[in-house]
This record gives C-alpha cells, structure tokens and sequence, in this order.
C-alpha cells in the first residue's frame, strides 16, 4: 500500500487561494495575504515488540490577513468549502473594522518578492506502507532492547508526512513548494537498584534514504539509557560546562529569540542595541544560508514572500544582523531580512576538535546532555534550568548526573565559549556543534 | 439551558446531513475487522484573539477548525485517523484507515444508543459573543492606560483576550454518546520597565470557562495589571538567587504547578501501567508526609481545567492521589483503566479531533492544612520564599522534575527580606512531599492561565496549593 498522494493539486490550492484574496478585494481589503498549509502523512509506534500506535495525518488550514489601510484582521478556517472561505475573509474584514489604526502596518514592500523560486530538493515522499513503518519502528527497538540492561520502553516511533505551503499576497505574488519531514526515534528504560533512566535517539530526514538505520538509532538509545543509571547529584559549585551538539542548539534559539525584531521593538531583550557590538566569544560565528539544498530551514521567501539571502548574522563575536519580519523592520525603522516566520539554516562554523577532545580541554566539569524546564527569561538573560549528563575529571567521563541545575546570565555566558567542536548536529535549522562554556553555577546538594 | 446534546448534533451533524443512524454504520465499518472497540469524536471550534501593544489594539485574529477523529482499539493497540471533513464518505475512509491496527473479522453493531449528560459546571454560552467588538478593544486600552498611569518606568504594555467556543460530540462502539458545550476564556497583561538602564518584565492573568464579563465585573482585569506592574517593579531589585539546598516555602495557589509535575504526570495511567512512570505499582505506599491530600478534581464551576465529561464521554469526578500521605490511586482514560483493572476516573483528554486521547490531569491540588502561613515562614531561619511560578517540566522515569520560580524573596531569621531573581527549582517526584513538613490553612488555586503540554498535545488545566514548607529542596540560582 502506498501513502496516497494529496487530494489537492498545487493548481487547485493556487486558485483557492487566490479566490481568498479576490473575495478580500471584493470586501473592500485595500491589501491582503493568504496562505494555505496542507499535510498527510502516517505515525506509527511500536512498544515491546510490536504495535502500538497507527495514525494517519490529514491536516489543511488556510489564513487570510486582510487591511484595510492601516488596519488588520486575521482570520483562518479548516475548511476550504467557498462558504467557509468567505466567511473567514468577512471574519477577518470585520475584526479590522475595530482594530486600532498602525502606522507600520502592511504587507512586506513589493520590490521585496522573491522571483527566483529555485527548486530547494525539500520534497522526498518516501510512500512507507504502514505495514513497513511497523517493520522499521519494531527492528529500531529491537536494537535497543538487546542490550541486557534495558528493562522497558517507551517504544520506537516513525513519521513520514508531507506538506504543502502556498502563499499570495496582493502585490500579485504567489510562491508554493512542497516539502517532506521522516522522522525515526526510539525511547528506552533501564533500571538499576529500582531507580530507573530513561534516555533517547531520533534521526529526522527530508529524504528517507538519509534517515540513519534503524539498528543505530536503537542502538544509540540504549547505550545513552544505560550510561544514565545510577546518575547522582553533584554539590553546589562553580565549573565549566559542555553542551552536547543538540543541548547547544538551545543556546542558539535564546539568542535568536533575542535578536528578532519582536523581542528588539517591544525592548523585550537582553540584546537591544547590540548591533556591530561584541555578543560572543571570537569563536562564533554564525552564517544563515537559506538556500542549501535540502536544508530543514531551506526555502526561496518567508512567510511574507520576501526573497531570502545568505548572510552572516554573527562573525567572530560581533553581531551583523537582526532577525526581522517586515512588520519589525518598520517599527525599528530597517528593512526586513526576510526572517518573517523565523531563521532560515542557521549554522555555527565549526571547530577543529571532536567531543571528546573538548572534554580534554575541559578537564574537570560538566558535560550537559539534556535540560528541562524554562528557566529563561530574553528580557534578562537570566539562565535557570534542570540538567542531566556527566560529570568528568582528567578530561574523561566519571559518572552520569542528575538532578542539578546550571545557571548563569546569557549575555555572560555567551562570551565564555571557549571552545567550538567539530560533531556538528544537522538534524534541525539551527545546525550547531557542541561547544565548552568556561563557567556556571551547579545547584545541587 | 439548551440540551449539549441537542446543540451538538445540531450544530455539528445535521448541517452535515449525519445522524445516529450513520453512526451505527461508521461503527460497522470500524469493527469490521477483530477490533475490540472504538470511538468517533467531533469537534467544531471557534477561537479568537485580541491583542494590544504599543497602546493599540493592532492585531486579532478569528479561527474556525472543525473535525472527525476515529479511533479502533485492540488490545492495548490504537488506530486512528481523521478529518476536517465531517461528511459520511470521509467517515468511512478514515473508519477504514484507523481499523487497519486490528486484523481479522468480526462484526460489530450498535444497536441502541444511551446518552451521558454528565456534569453542569459552567454555561454552554459562546463567551465571543459575551462582549461586543468595540468594547473588547476598549477593554484592552482600559489595560494599557491603567499599567502606564501605576507607574511612569512601565515601557510596554502587552494585553491580550482570548476566547474559545468549543463543541464536541463523542460515542462509543459500547453505544454511549456524549456531548459538551465547553467555553473558555483567557486574559493577560505582561508589561516591561526600565530603570537606570535595567529591564524588567512582569505578568499576570486570568481566565475560566465564563464569558468575558469575568473581567469586567468590578473591574477583575485590572487585578491583574497591578499585579504584573508590581512584579517588574520588584525585579527591578531583585539580587542573585542563591544557589544549593534550602529550605523552602511555596505560596498558596499557582505554585502548586510543583504538584502538577512532582506527581502529577508520574499517576497518569499511560505511564502506570507500562512502568515507565516513578510511581508504578506504588499505591498504597507512603509517597508523602502525612497531612498531605492531593486530588484531581474536574468537577470544580467554572474552572479552566474542569469539564462536564472528558474527551471519551466519561464524567469527571474528583480522584483522590494521595491520601494523608499514602499514595491512593491514579488518573485514568477508557483505554488505560481497561488494561490496568481499574475504573475510568474522567480524566482521558485529548488536544483536537486531530490527536489521540490519553490520560490527563484536570485541577490538580492539595487540601488546606492547619498552619498559618505567618507562623510557616517564620519556623524557617535561612530559605527561599517562592510565591510566583512559570512552567515545570518532569521526566516521569526519572521523577526528576524542575518549576521555574518568577518571584521570590530569601527567608532570613524567620522573616522575608530581599527579592531575589527567577530561578528554577529541581527535586525528585516521589520523594519531595516527604519534605513537606508543615500545610498551611490558606488553600487558594491559580487564577486559570495554566497549559499542560504532553506528547505534543497542549490542554487547559488548573492547580492549587496551600502555602507549603518543604525541608532541603535544591533551588538552582547563581549565587553561593
């Protein structure tokens, strides 16, 4: 069995949209924008050796913005029926009629639009039968499960979806592409002492012939679980600190939260200001290329259909760019970096060092392989969160941890990378190596 | 009081042209193969958003989703699909895709339907149209001028409302049918200041399953206004939040966000019955000082947590966990009651017809206990005095959970001195209400902001506490 393919042609959800913005006109909107997301695709988890979970993903949703001079409404709908569709352009219309007057209200400068709608390679349906999906997910935590010290799990899952994206706007532009998103990952137990870990792997892919193996995926899983048992709680003191590959990741979206034009307009921010300033160490550096081939962040407009560039936003410490949406831009008075709806391929230039080596150069401190919580605050920089990972001395792994926070002021933190790795994680638009921050304060007994 | 079951299959079916009859034969189709159950959930909802900063209401945003979620269950197996189309030929092929889990023929009928009306604990009125649009704006502005008039370093003002009117239809191959008619409604203010150069935020918010008069009856809204300006006002002090065990004391009411991921997620039923969770096959085991009763209540009016039936037509009650400090029992859907032997507790919740239901907290809280909260603070020479939360997060494996504290003040000789900064606590679920040495009388639940977020679905809950003292907690902030 095949996955089957969408119920909707680009054909048909171009007109549809475009019927959206005729009937906004229609309205009397002087401008609008429109877009339309639909998705498919199948979920399937198994536990203990066989089925647990067998979902099928059929999601559509389509938002109008309307204006009317300087005001806005927005409105979306699940339903593409005519009726629905006008119904949501008059719900829109309506709400601008009480919405306030907005000086830097409107749709991204035409000039802007993307032209060159280059064919990114982001569309790789793969057509797992849920039969397979099943084999896949099942073999994945087998591997896992061989290891003698894993007592349960919570299973191995596989997704494979596939979407859809149109956008228009009345500056007569309309940009569509379609992209795929697999995903496999395993979740296990140990238990040792009746305490029990519990630790993970995933491997995410636009194209299914470069998710890594099931086999590796469960094998991984269990080999982090087991090294988990018998974590314990280090005292209170101050120490360096690496961030595993995809911990390092987080440290990145704060800053990117920092520096976008929402977070920069509303002075909501630890980084107002800091253009052509200082932000990191000289070891960061930080490009944003929205146009690699297959990339999770890759595509040729933002959400306001503003053609996207590479560039570098961070070189060698010093900050060269914000993350700006149109709307943003305006109120700070710049022009957008076609950064509306987020970050395109982020990546963090890597160092020469491996993981490994890092803990080398580390010597005595923590390696952090998982936080929880939300202790961060962009206004601030104030960094407060639950940690999980190792405690190391003589540059080499001693035994697991919990149960522990680390803490420290972002903007500090951020100028005490000391070093960069070169194990760089490109499961996400956010593209990072592992990284040593020189010091943090562990809360613990 | 219009019937939900009426207004459901009114409003949901018959402009669909489906009615019971069409029920009974999706239910032929889902068990067509050796499925042992299953379920049909419709859904229609309107949302909407208002939102002001900069002074003006510049934005708001008005959403409408509506859909169909079939679930066939064998064994501890699931198989579901959806779809926003609520037609009988898109019924039928998603009964065809969510019974493939099971293999096999049988045949199943649903010869008579039987209705749960379930509780009555909030009006089934849409709270959208509990205000006009232009006094939703001036509601906003109202906000806005209150928060710059309190004091002049107030920078920006953020002001939302947001409302929902959710209608949801659910039967059961066991031939139960059910409905709900579920509004709610959120407001909130965050508001940031600036003080010889420093930044500061504050927020603070409210909300039910009311209409929007909740906030202008007596002037509610403005509550929360004084409230965020006085907590940015007070960062602007606040030092380094120490680092290391302490003893602590937790405020009543919204702190009990430590109740909700110590304990709570660990007693949901899923994770009980795989014994993945810290506390599988531990009731009637001590798992907290004695005095200390938890339970999860889905019955309260009105509450943001609380519903008339959960998301599989089962009506909520209050289930107790913890009873004087021995662990009593835990949270149950259909499908987790079944495989553990034990009784559905109205608490399987589910995010949209788009998502599978699982076990989820509703209001989760502590009875009162007998201390003044005076006399708990001053029994405590060197400690932390949290009195304001954000989120938590816990590995339910583990127990390890954090809470990330938004105020806070240090404990020095019995008495509050200095705001310190946000920090986040961690400890260990089954073992941090053995900590708990004294339960003040001064029970209060949070003022109806709370989400919970679990596989990716996102809920409304509720939680509560009295002002608590906990021996030897490890707050995690910088200063040593």
């Amino acid at each position: 069995m095949k996955t089957e393919p969408s119920p909707y042609t680009k054909d048909k959800l171009e007109n549809l949209v475009q019927s959206c913005l005729a009937e906004a006109k229609q309205q009397g909107a002087t401008s609008a924008e429109a877009s339309i997301n639909v998705e498919h695709g199948l979920s399937v988890t198994a536990r203990l050796g066989e089925a647990e979970t067998l979902e099928r993903h059929n999601d559509r949703g389509l938002g109008i913005t309307i204006y009317m001079g300087q005001k806005k409404g927005n409105a979306s709908t699940t339903s593409f029926e005519p009726d629905a569709i006008k119904d949501a352009v008059t719900a829109a219309c309506n709400i601008a009629k009480f919405t306030q007057e907005d000086d830097c209200a409107g749709l991204a400068e035409a000039e802007l639009m993307a032209t060159d709608m280059q064919d990114l390679e982001l569309d790789h349906p793969w057509g797992v039968s849920p039969e397979e999906a099943l084999e896949i997910a099942i073999s994945c935590e087998n591997a896992a499960r061989q290891d003698d010290k894993i007592s349960n799990s919570e299973g191995a899952s596989l997704t494979s979806s596939r979407g859809t994206t149109i956008y228009a706007n009345s500056h007569d532009f309309v940009g569509s592409y379609s992209s795929t998103r697999h995903n496999l990952s395993c979740v296990v137990i140990a238990e040792q002492d009746g305490n029990m870990q519990r630790d993970y792997w995933f491997a995410t892919a636009r194209d299914p012939n470069n998710l890594d193996s099931a086999e590796s995926i469960g094998k991984k899983a269990a080999k982090r679980t087991v090294s988990r048992l018998g974590s314990r709680k280090i005292s209170t003191q101050t120490t360096p600190v690496v961030f595993e590959a995809n911990m390092a990741r987080s440290l990145f979206s704060h800053f990117i939260s920092a520096v976008s034009g929402g977070s920069l307009y509303r002075k909501a921010s630890f980084l107002i200001d800091h253009l052509d300033k200082k932000v990191f160490s000289d070891s960061i550096t930080i490009t944003e290329d929205p146009l690699i081939k297959g990339g999770f962040g890759s595509s040729t407009f933002d959400l306001e259909g503003v053609a996207t560039k590479a560039r570098t936003l961070v070189d060698k410490g010093v900050l060269k760019g914000y993350v700006l949406s149109s709307y943003s831009a305006r109120k700070l008075a710049m022009q957008t970096t076609g950064n509306a709806g987020g970050v395109h391929n982020l990546e963090i230039q890597a160092g020469s060092n491996d993981l490994d080596q890092l803990l080398k150069t580390m010597q005595k401190g923590l390696l952090v392989t998982e936080l929880i919580g939300h202790g961060v605050n962009t206004v601030t920089g104030d960094y407060s969160r639950g940690a999980v990972g190792y405690w190391v001395e003589d540059g080499e792994i001693q035994y697991p941890v919990d149960e522990i926070t680390i803490a420290g002021n972002l903007k500090d933190m951020y100028q005490k990378i000391v070093e960069i790795g070169n194990d760089v994680d490109r499961r996400s638009n956010i593209i990072t190596p592992s990284l040593l921050i020189d010091n943090m304060t562990i809360a613990g007994s | 009081m219009q019937n939900p079951l009426e207004l459901a299959k009114s409003s949901i079916l018959d402009p669909s042209g489906l009615d019971e009859s069409h029920l009974s034969q999706a239910f032929s189709a889902l068990l067509n193969t050796s499925a042992d159950s299953g379920d049909i959930y419709f859904q229609m909802r309107k949302h909407e958003a208002w939102s002001l900063e900069d002074g003006i209401v510049k934005d708001a945003s008005y959403n409408i989703s509506q859909g169909v979620g079939i679930r066939a269950i064998k064994g501890d197996k699931s198989g579901f699909a959806y779809s926003d189309e609520i037609l009988l030929p898109a019924l039928l092929e998603s009964c065809k895709a969510a019974r493939a889990i099971a293999r096999g023929n049988q045949n199943g009928q649903v010869q008579a339907w039987k209705t749960n009306t379930g509780n009555q604990l909030y009006m089934p009125d849409n709270p959208l149209d509990s205000l006009t649009e232009s006094d939703k704006v001036d509601l906003l502005r109202s906000l806005d001028v209150l928060a710059r008039k309190q004091d002049n370093r107030v920078k920006q003002v953020m002001a939302s409302i947001a409302g929902t009117h959710e209608i949801i239809l659910v039967a059961n191959s066991d031939g139960s049918m059910a409905a709900d008619v579920r509004p709610l409604v959120r407001l909130n203010v965050s508001v940031i200041v600036e003080d010889k150069g420093r930044l500061e935020q504050g927020s603070s918010g409210g909300g039910g399953r009311v209409g929007y008069d909740m906030f202008t009856q007596d002037n509610h809204a403005h509550s929360f206004v004084h409230e965020a300006v006085r907590m940015a006002l007070l960062n602007l002090d606040a030092v380094d939040a120490p680092a290391g065990e302490m003893d602590v004391v937790l405020g009543p009411g919204w702190p009990g966000v430590l109740l909700h991921e110590a304990i709570g997620h660990g007693l949901e039923g899923d994770f009980t019955r795989k014994g993945t969770s810290a506390f599988s096959g531990r009731v009637g085991e001590r798992v907290a000082s004695k005095g200390v009763t938890v339970v999860d209540d889905g019955t309260l009016e009105n509450r943001r947590g609380s519903l008339n039936i959960d998301d599989e037509g089962t009506t909520t009650k209050c289930t107790t966990l913890i009873e004087d400090g021995i662990l009593k029992g835990f949270m149950q859907d259909k499908l987790n009651a079944k495989l553990s032997n034990a009784e559905p507790t109205g608490n399987g919740r589910r995010e949209s017809y788009a998502h599978l239901p699982m076990p989820r907290m509703t209001n989760t809280y502590m009875l009162a206990g007998e201390h003044d909260p005076g006399e708990i603070i001053s029994s405590v020479d060197s400690g932390f005095y949290a009195v304001n939360f954000g989120g938590g997060q816990v590995d339910i494996t583990s127990g390890k959970f954090v809470f990330s504290a938004s105020e806070a003040y240090l404990i020095e000789k019995g008495k509050v001195t200095k705001p310190v900064k946000g920090a986040t606590l961690i400890g260990d679920g089954p073992d941090v209400l053995t900590r708990v040495s004294m339960i003040g009388n001064d029970l209060k639940l949070d003022q109806g902001v709370g989400t919970c977020g679990k596989e990716g679905q996102s809920v409304p809950v509720g939680v509560g506490q009295p002002t608590l003292r906990i021996d030897g907690i490890t707050v995690g902030g910088t200063s040593q």
